[in-house]
């Protein structure tokens, strides 16, 4: 009887977890499989042929420019990920604790709405404001300052993440914050706390697998853009996704550019499976 | 009830319904066949080669609908190709340094010269261009516009003067200002033709040393690497006031929305893109895409490839140029399509100041690719 009931329930859990599972093997696990794969693929007269050899995996790792790249984009992404955190947290703090439900509610449908529109379209606003004939140093030429390049720089491609990361940030941030036991921030004010050691000794520790995961997202999607380093910083120098487009506008090197992919997701595992360890770790555990 | 405009009254009765309904079922076949009898016409190319403005006429007076799928860079269409079923295409377009690829690895059909006025191509070497006709001396590919590649510059920053060298690139004025087309052919071949090299992609490996070494000393001036949407962006808001790899195809659009930009085929020479079009072998409409091939070489056909909204280019034979200076004077006098113009694109060829753009062909492509992401990297 108990192991009918067991059964019944599993059928109806696989029911609901079935598509998840299908999906990811069709979506997810059968391309990570084929790309892999690839990698080890050649290129004759432009078109792929089927092997097994190491040759696009010696070429890419011998190469300096693909490690300065892969240094490098794993430099702006950590960068972008601080960013968004440390610009998002006020706003979110704000909105977790000093402002109303109806205020917080529409904050975060106004957060959501940029969402709507093509991050291209919204990338390329951008020129509008950033260029030196742009909103920004026009108006930095009446107070007798500028004009600044800001365009094709590493800044304009951390303000191309930021128009990626930061909505989604604050938004995972405000959550996160506004699920923080009020007692407990009460209790630390009832025993003189500071409001900064509140906030570090009490909300950031309470808080702290929102805050990660929200940073973790800022890290991945900044990790794999290809618009934001190409458009706003002139591929300048390039980042592992736009190696990846000019590896396989060169000859039809998919291959080496899927050795390039291989490498980023395996980047990618490492960095998410590390956050998600230190988000969930428990106080005082080793 | 409803009520029709004109005030009388409207009555959906079950009879009205039958009526309308049976009325729609036995038009069907009617609209079935209207449709069927428009060919689809399935066009593999650059950007704005199968809008209203370049086909539409052709379009409306064949029953015919093209369907394009655009690329940018010979190595996407090939991708394209690889990645699609025999039959997807009918009609490829592309550069002819990638149209002998596809004639080697017999992706298209043969087609025959006398179809087509050769006979008044503007210049001798289109009328058996290298890359369109293979080694037997049969036809592929079938040219159809030509442009060439040198200094484009704002004008409000360097003068056609000293716009006129490649030199012009490492001017202090356009420090940081410097961008690249992000293609390593066009910008290295003009590297190439800098340092001396008469044939810029038929080059040995010194002189290829010499053209790495060379371009390497630019990467201070560079303001970034873009692509279609990057350069024309960046031209246009004066980012970027020279730009290599590029020419007249995107300063022209710019120039006739009066930006003030421009590009000169400079003292060391210039590098001319020389586009085609192609019959894919499994295509099953050929005899409407031969009849397509025939309208680009015909005079309104000619026009409209130099007129194209998507880039400019230059008309390959007489009698469209002749009809281009007739329709449209302004463009054929910016475009330098006049005799005695000092930018006379033929005049050009004929002073043995232009290179046709090819692959390299003493090093790999992939070497020459490599060293373009170390030069972005540097």
């Amino acid at each position: 009887m108990a192991a009918s009931v067991i059964r019944r329930l599993n059928a109806y859990a696989l029911t609901f977890r079935l598509p998840i599972i299908i999906w990811q093997a069709i979506f997810f696990i059968g391309p990570l499989f084929f790309m892999i794969a690839m990698s080890f693929f050649l290129v004759k007269n432009y078109r792929m042929v089927e092997a097994f050899e190491f040759k696009n995996w010696d070429k890419m790792l011998s190469r300096n420019y693909v490690w300065d790249s892969y240094w490098y984009t794993l430099g702006l992404a950590a960068l972008s990920s601080a960013v968004a955190s440390l610009v998002a947290f006020p706003a979110a703090f704000a909105l977790a604790y000093r402002s109303s439900e109806s205020v917080r509610r529409w904050a975060i449908f106004l957060l959501i709405i940029p969402f709507f529109t093509s991050y291209l379209v919204r990338t390329f606003s951008w020129y509008v404001i950033l260029a030196e004939s742009g909103v920004i140093n026009a108006g930095l030429g009446y107070i007798g300052l500028g004009p600044y390049t800001m365009l094709n720089t590493m800044f304009g491609t951390i303000i191309g993440y930021m128009t990626l990361t930061l909505p989604l940030v604050v938004i995972l941030q405000t959550v996160s914050l506004a699920s923080v036991d009020r007692s407990l921030i009460q209790a630390s004010q009832n025993l003189g706390c500071p409001p900064w050691r509140t906030i570090f000794a009490v909300i950031l520790p309470a808080a702290k697998t929102g805050l990660i995961v929200a940073a973790l997202f800022a890290f991945i999607l900044s990790f794999g853009d290809f618009v934001a380093p190409y458009y706003l910083g002139g591929s300048k120098p390039p980042t592992l996704p736009i190696l990846i487009i000019d590896t396989t506008k060169a000859g039809q090197q998919w291959p080496r550019a899927a050795v390039v992919a291989v490498i980023m997701m395996v980047t990618l595992f490492v960095v998410a499976f590390t956050a998600i360890m230190l988000a969930y770790r428990k106080r005082g555990s080793k | 009830m409803t009520k029709g405009t004109s005030g009388e009254t409207l009555a959906l009765t079950k009879r009205t319904l039958l009526q309308t309904s049976a009325a729609a079922v036995l038009s069907a076949p009617f609209v079935n066949r209207a449709w069927a009898d428009t060919i689809e016409l399935n066009i593999l190319g650059w950007y704005g080669t199968a809008e209203s403005d370049m086909v539409g006429a052709f379009e409306e007076a064949n029953n015919v609908k093209f369907v394009p799928k655009y690329y940018a860079g010979g190595d996407n269409m090939l991708a394209a190709l690889a990645q699609n079923p025999p039959g997807t295409f009918d009609i490829i377009h592309t550069d002819a340094e990638y149209a002998k690829l596809l004639i080697a690895n017999e992706l298209v059909m043969e087609l025959n010269p006398d179809d087509y006025p050769m006979d008044d191509l503007l210049h001798e070497d289109f009328t058996k261009f290298a890359g369109h006709w293979d080694e037997d001396g049969n036809l592929f590919s079938l040219i159809s516009r030509f442009g060439h590649l040198g200094v484009s510059y704002n004008k409000d920053a360097l003068s056609e003067k000293e716009a006129s060298s490649y030199n012009s690139f490492w001017m202090p004025k356009v420090k940081g200002k410097v961008g690249h087309f992000d293609w390593h052919l066009p910008s290295l071949g003009q590297m190439s033709l800098l340092t001396g090299n008469a044939n810029p992609f038929d080059i040995d490996d010194d002189a290829w040393e010499a053209v790495q070494e060379k371009t390497m000393s630019l990467k201070p001036q560079v303001g970034g690497y873009f692509d279609f949407g990057g350069t024309f962006a960046g031209l246009k808001n004066g980012e970027m006031l020279a730009m290599c790899g590029i020419g007249d195809w995107v300063t022209g659009i710019l120039e006739r929305d009066g930006a003030p930009v421009s590009s000169v085929v400079p003292e060391e020479g210039g590098i001319q893109w020389t586009e085609s079009y192609s019959i894919v072998k499994t295509s099953k409409k050929k005899d409407m895409a031969l009849k397509y091939l025939a309208y680009t070489m015909s005079p309104e056909g000619q026009v409209k490839t130099a007129q194209m909204l998507g880039y400019p280019g230059h008309c390959v034979t007489g009698a469209g140029r002749a009809l281009l200076q007739k329709e449209d004077e302004a463009e054929a006098k910016r475009s330098g399509q006049i005799k005695g113009h000092k930018n006379e694109p033929i005049a050009l060829i004929d002073d043995g100041r232009i290179s046709y753009r090819d692959i390299p062909v003493q090093q790999d492509l992939e070497d020459w690719n490599d060293f373009w992401s170390e030069y972005k990297n540097a």
